[in-house]
């Protein structure tokens, strides 16, 4: 199961957090200083995979992480979770935003935190894989941006 | 439909644009966030931040509870809040209007609602409750993305229960016709089924559905449910196995719609998820395993891409085949699979494979010794998290032979882990069951005890204290072990105690007080006095203080004992600290009252169990008349804390912490258990102080024998540079050699040789793991008395003599050699030398090897041995008196080169140098210079008395070109012979060292396949040759090459002209040609192999040389640079 989603950029700062287990709001934001703490001091050339987190979860978590040019992607998860399969999560994931926000940077993700959670929504629920292909994700995204649009125009009209 | 995605695609951006026109006050209020984040980005200080969100919240809350404000602007409201609340700044007065949003919102605004109270509340907040209502009209709604919604926020957290409320609800989607309908149903339910997994009891049936569903993805979703389910009850679902083999045959085979590929791998995850469940299956159950032995075969050989995500899919498929009932064939597979993975370049595959290693280590400790020589490597890789895994692996294999080598190399990486202060989890007591002997235990926990120090969790020092004092089954063992802890600390006292960490000096303290009685020696005044000493020291804490005191108690006797004894006792009475006053006044009192002493602190009762009553009721008397007296009656400490917090008064801190310090005290008062003892040294709360105060965290060995060193372990060494002085024999030191032997360049420090120093380490790591007692050299059956200390006589005369050894046996082939050392081969076999020992022999040779300086990493040529006749005298002293010659090195080394190829013989070569041996196989390397390419021999010997089959050879590297002699490819090893393989090396592009990497596989009569890896590392020097060229030639390709370095480097200055000097060393030793020399400046040229020119230009400058390189090929004149730097440095 996944525990947490989190990413954040080079200097620490928080872009989205999702927790799928109930914390509360201190630790919260002690776990994305710690994970951004362990994460940052790691180099490009080292593995993708960390145990030893305090925080969140102990022995059986790892944290799995990929590093995007300004933002890391920290997966948070425990071990029934395969750690290539998450960390070709992430590639999907990062690949639909892209699709979506038509060459995605940090930016598309603070001022649009709501489109990404719904993306992510799609992808992960209550901390399970939901879907893992794409094109279905974004056509799960497009129908709902669909209803916005119409709603959009009946304001309008 | 992709079509479809792209158009909407392209009409996002004018989506979000139109979003915006509407009303001016959307458009402001989208700024607004704009402002904000604007805002944000440009502060400097957390305090500024913290003033800027905290006036936003402000401006949120009132526009939240204006009623004028639209669902539409709340909406924009809440992307605000949630921003904050990311940010750690709480916007609880928002998350009732979310659920409001949530409720009221057209579908657009509840979308941001529910994301809303799902990123704010938690499964047991109170204000959950008010969103039933939506959750359930929603489920019911006719609009699909309504219906979603709610089920993702009903995923992520819903109240226990309201579940029924909801239940049929959900149930009723799984019949609904979407598949993303059902999808998301299923793993709601999968939810309930975690929190409550008795309310969804009566819907086992219907997961059986889901799993049948047409549409994969529905059936994805319900191997979520089943994961868990047959997690907790394997036994219960075995009759799902056909059906999941099945599903897992059929997407193995492709069946699935093309939709499901990622990279063209079909659904990878879902192979994943079933592999997990099979695996579970298939676990200590041979009837279900056989039904899964054929899908993973399947899955294995379907899975070669080179992708990240096939990775993941062998590794789930190897973890499977060894979990479920062994099948000998797959297991083969999954063993080299294991093998792909530990070897690969790729980071993330090799932890994967330590972490596959570790995990089948048990099963089949073989496998960790085919990968010894990576999972040295990896020991010292820079990446923690691969040390980690590796560190664990050891200490799967930890096994009584190997013990002493896994805890040092563990030791020596120790420090690192105090950082994450994880490591101890290693380190359990029970290794004491390994250990070899109890100086050996003593002085392991001493470095333990020395370096872990403070930082080391506190049931380490309590479990050893424990050992110590309740012993094993023999009483003098016990005795021994405890004296020689006694005469350890004493010597480490004696020493500079205040370097030890506290930990350590409470252990000593304790130790000391306890048993120095067992030195009849050692008197009580002279460890009275070594603790008093500890006492004075500044940085020593009032907890390690205490232990000391009490350490005194115990010993005080006698009229010098007694005078320290009270002097101690009248400085600490006065102490502010309770807990030394009262063991001061105990030391006071028991050091006069001799048979109070011996009441309260019998000799050596350490271990008898004692009565506490820890209700206190023998002070029941006391207290009663006390409070006749009119004392206050006692409160327990909370009580008075509250009633501290209550008055808000003057802080009464200190009486507050003293208390259970003063309480600790009684359990410490008494000889006790040591468990007992650190209980209280946990509760007196000055332990994080400690940690503060406990100097630095860098290894201190004082007065730790050292058993490693830079070359590894010492103790092997140590007989082994012994009979290198014993068994060479003094005829071959003729004059003719002894004048040679001067002449080479003295080496003051033998530098280690890296790879071979591995080897000897993964000897001794992997010992123990086979059958085979190959490659055992640290075996417990020959005790080596001295084996910790490192005799540093004559490394240098010792190497002086192995060059003469193997400088000497260098020659022509001839029949004669061949015979001769065929002989001697014969013979030492003969004469019931057992493998081991063999190998002990060939570690000599390494042992030589290294000291000579002639590492097989700086194979320079000085190395190369022009094949000059030898000389005859010297051949005739070996024949004549074979016997003598226990050095198998020499006849080994004379009788391979004696197998180099006709061809090559009359070339130069390098020096033969050993590359792994792996039970009767042993490999040996060499390599000859040609003017165009390297032809690397290599040289397979099989010592054992059957033919080896099917050799196969395959090199690789990254930087050469490997080409095989193809008519050489060698089929089989014959019983005691040797095989030669021959490849051709050029230069693909050039670096500094080369590596050529190799794993021969071979196979016995009777046995398994099994394979062994080298290396073999050259420089580039042996890749250069001269380039005679005149110096107008020079000055025109000089300008056309591109690549260029320029460095100052030092000059050689003994006696001649300074660059004459400097330039002929280079010339001998780099193998460059000399153009041209003009007053302070020379013009060099070479080549590396035939076509690849490069030229140098070298100046005098101000006492350096300044030399400056061009090449067309780019890198070659770093790489250049670098070995004329080191030829240089060697002179």
């Amino acid at each position: 199961m996944i525990k947490a989603i989190l990413i954040f950029n080079n200097h620490g700062k928080p872009r989205l957090s999702k927790f799928y287990e109930h914390y509360n709001e201190d630790t919260e934001q002690q776990i994305i200083r710690e994970t951004f703490h362990l994460v940052s001091k790691r180099d490009e050339n080292v593995c993708n995979f960390l145990e030893g987190g305090m925080l969140i979860g102990g022995s059986d978590y790892k944290l799995i992480y990929r590093h995007y040019a300004t933002l890391y992607f920290v997966f948070c998860v425990d071990s029934s979770e395969s750690e290539l399969g998450i960390l070709d999560l992430i590639q999907v994931f990062v690949e639909t935003l892209d699709k979506c926000f038509e060459n995605v940077c940090e930016l598309d993700l603070i001022f649009h935190v709501d489109k990404v959670h719904n993306i992510l929504a799609e992808m992960v629920m209550g901390g399970m894989v939901l879907e893992t292909n794409m094109n279905e994700i974004i056509t799960q995204v497009d129908a709902q941006n669909k209803m916005e649009k119409s709603e959009v125009t009946s304001v309008l009209a | 439909m992709s079509d479809v995605v792209e158009k909407t695609l392209t009409a996002l951006p004018s989506l979000l644009s139109l979003d915006s026109q509407p009303g001016s006050t959307k458009l402001s209020s989208t700024s607004k966030l704009g402002t904000l984040i604007r805002g944000i980005t440009e502060l400097t200080s957390k305090h500024e931040e913290e003033k800027l969100i905290q006036h936003e919240l402000t401006s949120i809350k009132e526009q939240v509870s204006s009623p004028n404000t639209s669902m539409r602007q709340m909406k924009e409201l809440m992307v605000r809040a949630i921003y904050c609340e990311m940010l750690g700044y709480e916007a609880s007065f928002s998350y009732i209007h979310a659920i409001k949003l949530a409720q009221q919102g057209t579908a657009l605004e509840k979308r941001v609602g529910y994301l809303a109270v799902s990123l704010f509340l938690n499964e047991s907040h109170e204000l959950l409750l008010l969103l039933v209502n939506t959750v359930l009209k929603d489920l019911q709604s006719t609009n699909l993305i309504e219906v979603c919604m709610a089920l993702t926020v009903v995923s992520q957290m819903f109240p226990k229960d309201m579940i029924p409320a909801i239940l049929p609800l959900v149930e009723e989607k799984l019949n609904h016709p979407k598949e993303i309908i059902r999808r998301k149903a299923v793993l709601a339910l999968y939810k309930f089924y975690l929190i409550a997994p008795n309310q969804v009891q009566h819907i086992h049936n219907k997961f059986r559905k889901a799993l049948c569903d047409k549409d994969p993805g529905v059936m994805t979703a319900s191997l979520h449910i089943y994961l868990q389910m047959i997690q907790e009850n394997p036994e219960g679902y075995k009759d799902l196995t056909p059906s999941f083999v099945t599903i897992l045959k059929q997407v193995v085979g492709g069946k699935l719609p093309m939709d499901f590929n990622y990279h063209s791998v079909p659904a990878p995850w879902l192979q994943i998820q079933l592999l997990r469940i099979l695996s579970l299956l298939g676990k200590n159950d041979q009837s279900t395993s056989e039904i899964m032995y054929e899908v993973l075969d399947e899955s294995l050989r379907r899975a070669e891409m080179n992708h990240n995500i096939t990775y993941a899919i062998l590794y789930e498929c190897v973890k499977c085949i060894y979990t479920i009932h062994p099948k000998s064939e797959l297991l083969e597979k999954a063993a080299k699979c294991i093998g792909n993975f530990v070897l690969s370049p790729k980071i993330n595959l090799k932890y994967l494979g330590l972490k596959a290693l570790t995990y089948v280590v048990q099963q089949d400790p073989k496998l960790a010794l085919q990968h010894q020589m990576t999972i040295i490597e990896c020991l010292d890789h820079p990446d923690l998290i691969i040390k980690r895994e590796t560190l664990e692996l050891l200490f799967r294999i930890t096994n009584a032979q190997n013990v002493t080598v896994i805890v040092e190399k563990i030791m020596l990486l120790y420090y690192l882990y105090l950082v994450c202060s994880c490591f101890l989890v290693f380190f359990p007591m029970n290794h004491y069951t390994y250990a070899p002997d109890n100086e050996w235990f003593i002085e392991t926990m001493n470095t333990v005890f020395s370096v872990g120090g403070d930082m080391m969790q506190p049931d380490i020092p309590n479990s050893f204290l424990k050992l110590l004092s309740e012993g094993f089954d023999s009483v003098e063992e016990d005795r021994k072990l405890r004296l020689f802890a006694v005469d350890s600390y004493v010597s480490l006292l004696q020493g500079e105690p205040g370097k030890l960490p506290q930990r350590f000096l409470q252990v000593i303290s304790w130790v000391l007080g306890e048993y120095s009685y067992l030195r009849k020696e050692l008197e009580a005044a002279r460890v009275l006095r070594l603790l008093a000493k500890l006492l004075d020291m500044k940085n020593t804490s009032s907890e390690t203080k205490s232990w000391v005191l009490m350490a005194m108690t115990k010993l005080c006797e006698g009229r010098t004992g007694l005078s320290v004894a009270q002097e101690v006792s009248e400085t600490y009475s006065s102490s502010l600290d309770t807990v030394l006053r009262q063991r001061a006044q105990e030391l006071q009192h028991l050091s006069q009252d001799w048979e109070l002493q011996a009441r309260v602190l019998p000799r050596d009762a350490g271990h008898e169990p004692l009565e506490v009553d820890s209700s206190l009721s023998f002070l029941d008397g006391f207290v009663s008349e006390a409070l006749a007296a009119g004392a206050a009656p006692y409160k327990p400490q909370h009580q008075r804390q509250e009633e501290l917090a209550q008055a808000k008064a003057l802080s009464l801190e200190p009486y507050g912490l003293s208390l259970p310090i003063s309480m600790s005290s009684c359990s410490i008062a008494d000889r006790q258990s040591p468990t007992l003892l650190s209980i209280s040294s946990g509760l007196s709360g000055d332990s994080t102080e400690l940690s503060h105060k406990g100097g630095s965290t860098s290894l201190k060995l004082d007065g730790v024998k050292r058993v490693w060193g830079r070359e590894g372990y010492l103790a092997q060494r140590e007989p082994v540079e012994e009979s290198a002085h014993v068994e060479v024999p003094s005829p071959l030191r003729s004059p003719n050699h002894q004048g040679e032997a001067d002449s080479q360049t003295p080496t003051p420090t033998p530098t280690p040789d890296p790879e071979q120093e591995k080897q000897q380490l993964a000897s001794s790591l992997f010992v123990g793991l086979s059958s085979q007692s190959s490659v055992c050299l640290m075996g417990k059956s020959e005790p080596t008395p001295q084996r910790f200390r490192r005799k540093t006589k004559g490394p240098g005369s010792s190497s002086a003599v192995g060059e003469q050894i193997s400088n000497s046996l260098v020659s022509t082939p001839s029949t004669v050699d061949n015979l001769l050392c065929n002989n001697l081969l014969e013979s030492n076999i003969t004469s019931e030398l057992d493998v081991s020992s063999l190998e002990q022999t060939s570690q000599l040779a390494h042992g030589l090897t290294t000291a000579n300086g002639n590492c097989d990493v700086e194979l320079t040529d000085s190395d190369i041995k022009g094949s000059s006749p030898s000389l005859n005298g010297d051949n005739e002293v070996v024949a004549a008196d074979p016997g003598s010659h226990e050095d198998p090195d020499g006849p080994k080394d004379l009788c391979l080169s004696s197998h180099l190829p006709a061809e090559l013989s009359g070339l130069s070569h390098s020096e033969i140098t050993p590359l792994c041996s792996k039970q009767s196989l042993d490999l040996s390397a060499c390599h000859v210079h040609k003017d165009d390419f390297l032809v690397l021999v290599v040289f397979i010997y099989n010592s054992s008395d059957s033919d080896i089959q099917q050799i196969l050879l395959e090199l690789d590297s990254d930087e050469l070109e490997v080409s095989c002699v193809c008519d050489n490819r060698v089929q089989e090893a014959r019983s005691h012979s040797v095989a030669v393989c021959q490849y051709f090396l050029t230069v693909k592009r050039p670096s500094v060292h080369f590596k050529v990497v190799g794993i021969v596989s071979y196979q016995f009569p009777v046995g398994t396949p099994q394979s062994v890896q080298f290396s073999y590392k050259l420089p580039l020097t042996s890749f250069i040759r001269p380039l005679t060229l005149t110096t107008e030639e020079y000055g025109t390709m000089w300008l056309d090459f591109s690549h260029d370095t320029k460095q100052n480097l030092t000059l050689i200055s003994d006696g001649q002209e300074p660059l004459a000097a400097t330039l002929n060393m280079l010339e001998k030793k780099l193998q460059l040609h000399v153009v041209e020399v003009i007053g302070m400046e020379g013009i060099v040229a070479c080549q590396l192999l035939q076509d690849q020119p490069c030229l140098m230009h070298c100046r005098l400058h101000a006492g350096t040389l300044a030399v400056w390189l061009r090449s067309p090929v780019p890198d070659l004149p770093d790489c250049l640079m670098y070995h004329c730097q080191r030829a240089l440095q060697e002179h």
